[in-house]
């Protein structure tokens, strides 16, 4: 909603050095910095009415029951029990963790191997990183639809490229599978020319006598790449698995605009049997579709623990790269 | 030598292998919004352009208001952008360059903005907007989005390293009060971070597609990607010459100012400036 806000910040905030600040700074009373306090009103102002105040309603929200226009009704625990019980819940949790696995992984893995090769290319590099880089530019509602072509079931590219290899067709936008690894395929299309300049940055700061010593001792690319860069680059590699995770698990653009024509009971169901639906879809559909704030608002605190404890594994696995 | 050269040209060979998937969908969107329906469901796929875009353009125009839901958008993404790079500036120079008292506490709590995922708001931004009046209008767009953790976080750390002490010193003496500085004196020395924060603003805006969906009920004011969104949900009979078409154009604004500040970006994120 913040919009740029999408590129989660986890670098240390860098030299907040209050001894940069040179000693003519004399201390004044807190009146008398009036501007400096004003200055940065906006931002607090903004974030008081549509970020701290909407996050305790919601806190607040979650034990009650409440349809958005009657009266609020307390509800105690009953809808965070609830949502232990609900199978949609789960169904939902899975599909996000599977899409996830099936598009991040890979992702990565590729994006690495991209950079890797971006880093020894001489020519065209900026070429290249333009090219890469178009991709994640691109809106995720034109990239949906267009993704929606390409796995149509009767005349999609996707299918017509398995024709002409003489295999039969798959009901891609259809089935528990195809939704999955379709809905996986375009987040892979989209984000890893992102992570491969990502990868670029650290890359350049790999000294290159350790290049040299390796292909000295005889060490091809294989070996090099796998037994120098990988482990060089861990800790930015943990990096982009993080920032990657906290974008993956709260994916809703692109299984809602893949999927919105093909389940006509909501457009939040991600597709037949609920197989796109990822928790994000889900809780859009308690809240807008079934009006159900209050056990909407539950949801979305499930989804922030669920984030929360991901987070603080992947964080537990930077720190010890960095050892 | 031989070897190298070898190398290197399955290097190249590989990299253009990869651009081509990378912009094979939008290669594939000309080809789709240049057919006509009869074209597009016949096998085997076409894959050159065609000569029914005018047509295809012409259904789109019937059944949405192109022209303006994208001055909508236009709308919203111009004045965000504007707004974020002066609040998130005149922010960001208050915290690079001043002492005051709060300030590590103020800048901690701006920074844990960032953690608090956007869903969580969702509802009851819904409901202020609608204490407010303000559901179905712009301005429920626009006044969320006009201040940002991220754009403040960037700007100063810019600052910090671009706007020299003895700058500020100089300035003082000659008599400049807070706002001249910050008008005369940092945002001039800024305006690369400036460019790559407006850019970015600007696309991440043209793009967002959650909240316009969940704010602008009423159909006078949505912006493109919801129009566009809802092309695509014609249930079955979906006109793809014609959801391409529009998928293109929509394309077309964001291109341009991708371009022109290509050369921002690209030297921001080689610096490992978007973190």
């Amino acid at each position: 909603m913040t919009g740029v806000g999408a590129a989660p910040t986890l670098g240390a905030p860098a030299d907040d050095g209050v001894r940069s600040v040179p000693a003519r700074a004399k201390p004044r009373s807190v009146l008398g910095h009036w501007r400096l306090y004003l200055a940065i009103s906006p931002f607090y102002l903004l974030f008081l009415c549509f970020g701290l105040i909407p996050v305790g309603f919601s806190l607040y929200l979650s034990f009650h029951r409440w349809d958005g226009l009657g009266s609020m009704e307390y509800a105690g625990l009953s809808q965070y029990r609830y949502l232990l019980s609900d199978g949609q819940f789960w169904n939902s949790l899975t599909n996000t963790l599977i899409i996830w696995a099936i598009a991040t992984l890979p992702m990565l893995f590729i994006a690495l191997v991209t950079a890797v090769m971006l880093n020894s290319a001489v020519r065209f590099k900026n070429f290249y990183r333009f090219a890469y880089f178009l991709p994640n530019v691109t809106s995720v509602v034109a990239v949906a639809i267009i993704f929606t072509s390409i796995f149509s079931t009767n005349f999609g590219l996707a299918n017509a490229v398995l024709q002409g290899l003489g295999l039969d067709q798959v009901a891609w936008l259809n089935t528990d599978w195809g939704i999955k690894i379709s809905i996986a395929v375009l987040m892979t299309w989209q984000w890893t020319g992102y992570n491969a300049l990502i990868f670029l940055t650290g890359l350049q700061t790999i000294p290159s006598e350790l290049y040299e010593a390796a292909r000295v001792d005889g060490a091809g690319p294989v070996q090099t790449f796998f037994r120098i860069t990988v482990p060089m680059m861990r800790p930015i590699i943990l990096f982009t698995l993080v920032v990657s995770t906290v974008t993956g698990l709260q994916s809703f653009t692109e299984p809602q605009v893949l999927l919105a024509n093909t389940n006509n009971t909501s457009t939040f169901a991600g597709g037949p049997g609920n197989s796109g639906q990822t928790m994000v879809l889900y809780f859009f559909q308690q809240s807008f579709d079934n009006n159900d704030f209050g056990y909407g608002a539950a949801i979305a605190w499930g989804i922030f623990l669920v984030v929360a404890i991901f987070s603080i594994v992947n964080w537990r696995l930077v720190q010890r790269g960095e050892k | 030598m031989k070897g190298t050269r070898a190398r290197g040209l399955t290097l190249h060979i590989s990299l253009i292998a990869g651009v081509l998937v990378s912009l094979f969908p939008f290669y594939w969107t000309v080809v789709m919004s240049t057919h006509s329906s009869t074209e597009i469901f016949q096998y085997p796929p076409k894959l050159l352009p065609g000569s029914h875009f005018d047509e295809n353009v012409h259904h789109l125009f019937q059944k949405i208001d192109f022209f303006g839901s994208m001055f909508n958008t236009l709308i919203v993404a111009v004045s965000v952008t504007f707004l974020v790079l002066f609040f998130d500036s005149l922010a960001a120079f208050v915290f690079a360059k001043f002492h005051f008292p709060g300030r590590r506490a103020l800048f901690v709590i701006m920074m844990g903005i960032f953690m608090v995922p956007a869903q969580l708001q969702a509802i009851p931004q819904f409901v202020i907007m609608a204490k407010l009046g303000w559901i179905g209008s712009l301005t429920s767009l626009v006044v969320p989005a006009a201040a940002n953790a991220f754009g403040i976080f960037w700007m100063r750390q810019y600052m910090k390293g671009s706007i020299h002490d003895e700058l500020m010193d100089s300035s003082r003496l000659d008599g400049c009060g807070f706002l001249r500085q910050y008008w005369h004196v940092a945002l001039p020395v800024v305006r690369p971070g400036l460019a790559f924060l407006g850019i970015f603003t600007f696309m991440a805006q043209w793009n967002d597609y959650a909240w316009p969906l969940i704010a602008l009920i009423n159909p006078d004011h949505v912006t493109l990607q919801v129009a566009l969104s809802q092309l695509n949900s014609v249930n079955g009979t979906t006109d793809y010459g014609m959801v391409m078409a529009g998928a293109l154009l929509a394309l077309i604004p964001l291109l341009v100012v991708f371009f022109i500040g290509a050369r921002q970006i690209m030297a921001d994120l080689a610096k490992g400036a978007i973190r």
